[in-house]
């Protein structure tokens, strides 16, 4: 045993084993592999400053105050108004009815998969809600527009609704985050441990009882978070709003009318003529610095559930 | 666990304590209605498009280039290449560039830093970030260096940074499942760290690697919002032919088509509507093939 490191030829240079060759290579690996950690600050610092500028730019010739309490969006019009509350009202109508879709839909499969299912239907269903989370966005808006506002909703449930409306991209919007909601969801219910169940059906509680009192709640903050990332989502989704739910910016007082949300907005501007410096380049990222302001807040308070209400088991 | 839970509930569902009250039926009907839906939804998304789009999926589809005027002899090469060139792109830059930043994150960070733990919480907030917010980030960036929004080289980075933080979670996934047995045992060998990670850790955790990865990017091919802020280049009728070419990609294609007020136009589209989800499907039947013959578990 004359060297402490076997493969090496020659005499041993050194007593310790922890006096090695600098392995100057090994460092600069070691730097580029920091590197590419950093980039994700670099990307969040990148989006701040790509966002920020042309919007401060847009702020100082509106006022951030009209730009947020406005209830006029016409900013192309020959008499602009850059009042941001009707691409709101779009944006919380198309949430709100996604919502109102996946939430019950998505912990009812969640429940259904993680509490009744036998194995075998386990197997076919949870392939299929993965095969539901894989289509592109711009597949269902194509739906919401050619199916669900016409067939569905008009033909078929006798809804008034135009071509457009928040009523049918809200719908899609809502099939679309289902498997988000129920994945997340059901992977909490089966985080909570078996020994909870027992304990509940060893009292005399039904399966129901058990699911609704014991299970659920123990799982609460798992499916919480999974909620809150569903919204967010939603905020965030453009092709089935920029397809379904039309282009008029107004302030929407029915789900059945048209409106326009913040995403659809910036993606209507964005694919017609918007010559960078312009007022309505800048626009553009005013909206979308709104945009990621609230997905951001809506994150941090996602974050904050999960460590809130985190039972440790 | 499970052998111990059937113990359990056996005698309960003997005796049938309340399993069959009307309420804890009226439940479990409610559950199967809710799959239901939802199962349905799926069936009547795939049904649709396929019904309108099967009587366009023929050669003129692959072959010919997308016209603004004459739908019937259109076509979608531009964009089936398009979205070619573009995702190959995406996977040259976010490849790399994901496993990297996954193996420091997981195998070299040390969790006390300051830095590090700004990445974590930084790599939770980019994974929700909208899409179309890394469109408005890459063409700020391509402003800013000069760089035509345009182009292929656009488009890709704006999808590279959009898939980079899934990328990213999933091959720390990979390398967690690895056992530190592996690890201790190379490094007990003179292994350095490095070496450990290179001829170790990492050849171990690639299969899940690689499906994560697979994902990730039919995620790519899939996303259409980012490039919409890179410039409405619908009616594209050349070859891409590098990474300065201006391009088109299906799902922007698609978006396009759909859009249209004349209803050959949405046929169009929902015969492309095929082409794409047939390609996701191949890439996701690729990726459950690598999961199901190469994953190790140990």
């Amino acid at each position: 045993m004359t060297s402490l490191r076997p493969g090496r030829s020659g005499p041993p240079d050194g007593p310790s084993i922890r006096r090695q060759s600098p392995r100057y290579g090994e460092r600069a690996v070691m730097a580029l592999l920091l590197a590419a950690g950093a980039l994700s600050v670099v990307v969040t610092v990148g989006i701040v400053v790509a966002l920020l500028f042309p919007a401060l730019d847009f702020f100082r010739e509106i006022p951030v105050w009209e730009f947020l309490s406005g209830t006029r969006w016409a900013p192309t019009f020959a008499d602009p108004s850059f009042g941001v509350w009707p691409l709101i009202t779009g944006t919380i109508w198309t949430t709100v009815i996604g919502l109102l879709v996946a939430v019950p839909i998505g912990l009812a499969a969640a429940i259904y998969l993680a509490e009744y299912a036998d194995p075998r239907v386990r197997k076919v269903l949870k392939p299929a809600l993965e095969v539901l989370a894989g289509i592109p966005s711009v597949v269902y808006g194509y739906f919401a527009l050619v199916f669900v506002a016409p067939e569905l909703l008009n033909d078929l449930l006798h809804v008034e609704v135009g071509t457009y409306s928040v009523l049918a991209a809200g719908l899609v919007l809502g099939i679309m985050i289902i498997p988000t909601i129920a994945s997340l969801s059901e992977d909490s219910l089966t985080a909570v441990p078996q020994s909870l169940r027992q304990g509940s059906l060893a009292l005399g509680a039904n399966r129901m009882r058990t699911t609704l009192r014991v299970v659920f709640p123990a799982a609460i903050s798992g499916i919480a978070a999974s909620v809150v990332l569903g919204l967010s989502r939603a905020v965030g989704e453009t092709m089935i709003v920029a397809l379904a739910a039309g282009t008029q910016a107004q302030v929407v007082s029915s789900p059945t009318t048209p409106g326009q949300t913040m995403t659809g907005y910036i993606a209507q501007t964005a694919t017609g003529e918007s010559t960078p410096g312009t007022l309505t380049y800048n626009t553009l990222f005013a909206v979308g610095l709104l945009l990621f302001v609230i997905t951001l807040v809506i994150n941090i308070i996602s974050i904050r559930l999960v460590r809130r209400f985190r039972e440790a088991y | 666990m499970a052998s111990i839970g059937a113990v359990a509930t056996a005698p309960l569902r003997a005796r049938k304590a309340g399993e069959n009250s009307p309420a804890s039926i009226g439940f479990l009907v409610t559950l199967w209605v809710a799959v239901a839906v939802a199962m349905i939804c799926l069936l009547t998304l795939l049904v649709t498009a396929f019904v309108d789009g099967y009587p366009r999926l023929d050669g003129a589809l692959f072959t010919r280039y997308s016209s603004r005027v004459i739908p019937e002899t259109a076509g979608a090469r531009a964009a089936i290449l398009g979205s070619m060139w573009v995702i190959g792109t995406t996977a040259l830059l976010a490849i790399p560039l994901g496993i990297a930043a996954g193996v420091y994150l997981e195998e070299f960070a040390d969790e006390q830093r300051w830095y590090n733990r700004l990445i974590e919480v930084n790599l939770q907030n980019l994974a929700a970030v909208p899409a179309i917010v890394y469109g408005m980030l890459t063409a700020g960036f391509a402003l800013a260096i000069g760089l035509e929004r345009r182009v292929v080289l656009a488009g890709a980075i704006a999808l590279s940074l959009l898939i980079l933080p899934v990328i990213i979670i999933t091959t720390r996934e990979a390398l967690r499942a690895v056992p530190a047995e592996i690890r201790q045992g190379s490094l007990a060998l003179g292994a350095t760290p490095l070496q450990t990670v290179w001829r170790q850790t990492l050849p171990s955790a690639l299969p899940g690697v690689a499906t994560g990865t697979i994902l990730a990017l039919s995620r790519a091919l899939g996303e259409a919002a980012p490039l919409l802020l890179l410039g409405g280049l619908v009616f594209v009728s050349y070859d891409p032919n590098g990474l300065m070419s201006g391009f088109t990609t299906l799902p922007i294609q698609i978006f396009s088509w759909t859009g249209q007020p004349q209803e050959e136009f949405q046929e169009l589209a929902s015969a492309a509507i095929i082409v794409l989800l047939g390609l996701l499907l191949l890439m996701n039947a690729l990726a459950i093939i690598i999961r199901n013959r190469y994953q190790r578990h140990w």
